[in-house]
């Protein structure tokens, strides 16, 4: 029997590929350098799929076609759009803080950036395998309010500044239900590690072992997350026909791009956390039950029949990680899009009662019973 | 990689966002005229400053989130340990969000959680 090729057999081949004729600092160089473009280069990829994507589901919903002049379907559209904001003037206004108002849309992509580095894309492939991902990554990404607050502020604008503030108190507001669902899932998988909390679901995802509480949790952290990255309903922040475009209002050109590009790069994080936390990341589904045919299912979702099959097409499953990963993750952002266009938006005390008076007391409940079942030892 | 990935990224980012704006500002058109320095508020002059006092909501909405940010931070160790300590884990975790929750119904009772 032929054994299935992993990515960690690949990685360690190019590592002794790349020590046998360079030195080890070199090779630690090239691969952080090539890791990291590679990972920031396929979130890229993604975003243009997003924005696209956006577009079409937005089009559809609303029973027209979306774009469709420039290129196939108009799949060109974006980069139409690209070179648009290349070739806009960035400008500053006078009465703006000019340090602040340059380094705000610096500061947001760093800090989005960031969020990317304990993400486990597949099995072995992740960038920092830390024992405090998830942490990391509540963390990291908490700190885009700062980026948002100082465009808001130093714009000099009132409709900038409220869409700060309102953007400000919605973020930090639905950060605590987020982080308790985050806490929720940890308890059960009992690690921080990423690849550790999807190895944890090799028999089942959280959502489908953790019983209610765990798909609760599941439900807060999507609204909560939707709320943090100010996407409608909860895109008070920017809400146009109150505040023309909120806390980018004085941004143009490819400093408002930076932004544009911010607000999908943080859907996307958000998405593969989500994916990773409660719907096993890059495993394949499992369903976890005890007879024949959920048995039979599994091997094949597994590859289980591919390990008999000749060596080379055995690389073929090397990609199987990678699309229920890509897959769980555009699934995310689709039912994200799909809100967008079902619910109205909110008001600032509708927002702000529905966090703190809802969701926050709830996911303390939730959490103590996802406590119950972990100590009881409920779950599969 | 470990924690070096963390410098890559960020000097990738900063990089992108720097190569971006500075690629705009060769090919972009820039002009000069007074009116284009004012801020932006459809087309009626502004009146009076912007940075001024802002509305206390905001502040005491930032207050009660310290409160219970701080509480998660407690939380992350508490998750990764549940299983090994059991019941200890349990009954502790009970009476630690029972005092928050406690909080929680004295804000809801002297309406901090209402907007202003």
């Amino acid at each position: 029997m032929i054994s299935m090729i992993q990515f960690s057999d690949v990685l360690a081949w190019i590592h002794q590929l790349l020590s046998s004729c360079m030195a080890p600092w070199l090779v630690f160089l090239i691969e952080l350098v090539v890791a990291s473009v590679a990972a920031v280069v396929a979130l890229l990829v993604c975003v243009i799929i997003m924005v696209y994507m956006e577009r079409k589901v937005a089009g559809h919903m609303q029973l027209r076609h979306g774009p469709n002049r420039v290129g196939w379907h108009g799949v060109c559209q974006l980069f139409a759009d690209i070179i648009k904001l290349l070739l806009k003037e960035c400008f500053t206004p006078t009465r703006a803080d000019k340090l602040l108002f340059v380094v705000a849309p610096v500061l947001s992509l760093c800090v989005s950036l960031l969020a990317l580095a304990p993400i486990s894309w597949g099995p072995g492939l992740v960038l920092w395998n830390t024992n405090i991902g998830v942490l990391f990554v509540t963390a990291i990404s908490s700190m885009g309010v700062i980026g948002i607050l100082m465009a808001g502020w130093s714009s000099n604008n009132k409709y900038a500044l409220m869409g700060a503030m309102r953007s400000g108190a919605q973020i930090v507001s639905y950060e605590l239900s987020a982080g308790l669902s985050i806490v929720a899932i940890v308890a059960l998988a009992g690690t921080l590690n990423t690849g550790g909390i999807i190895e944890s679901q090799a028999n089942g995802w959280w959502i489908l072992k953790g019983h209610l509480p765990a798909f609760f949790a599941f439900i807060i952290y999507i609204i909560a997350s939707t709320a943090e990255c100010n996407r409608a309903p909860f895109d008070l922040a920017e809400a146009e026909s109150e505040l023309t475009a909120g806390y980018h209002t004085e941004y143009s050109g490819m400093q408002f791009g930076i932004f544009y590009l911010n607000e999908y790069i943080n859907m996307g994080v958000v998405s593969m956390v989500a994916s990773t936390l409660f719907l096993g990341g890059w495993q394949p589904f499992y369903l976890p039950f005890d007879f024949g045919w959920a048995h039979a299912f599994n091997d094949i979702m597994a590859l289980k029949f591919m390990e008999t099959w000749p060596a080379w097409i055995s690389w073929v499953s090397l990609a199987w990680p990678l699309v229920w990963f890509f897959g769980k993750l555009f699934l995310i952002i689709f039912f994200m899009m799909w809100f967008r266009w079902t619910f109205p938006r909110l008001r600032i005390d509708q927002l702000l009662k529905l966090e703190w008076k809802y969701l926050l007391p709830l996911s303390i409940v939730n959490l103590v019973i996802i406590a119950l079942i972990v100590v009881l030892g409920l779950h599969f | 990689m470990g924690s070096a990935s963390l410098i890559a990224l960020l000097i990738i980012a900063i990089a992108m966002a720097v190569i971006m704006i500075y690629i705009g500002k060769i090919f972009g058109i820039s002009s000069t005229n007074p009116q284009k320095g004012e801020p932006y508020e459809c087309g009626i002059e502004t009146k009076g400053l912007t940075w001024v006092q802002f509305n206390i909501g905001y502040y005491l909405f930032a207050l009660l989130f310290l409160v219970f940010d701080v509480e998660i931070v407690f939380l992350f160790p508490w998750a990764t340990v549940v299983r090994e300590l059991g019941m200890v884990a349990f009954i502790e975790i009970l009476l630690f969000t029972g005092f928050l929750f406690i909080g929680l119904l004295y804000a809801y009772k002297k309406k901090a959680l209402s907007w202003m």
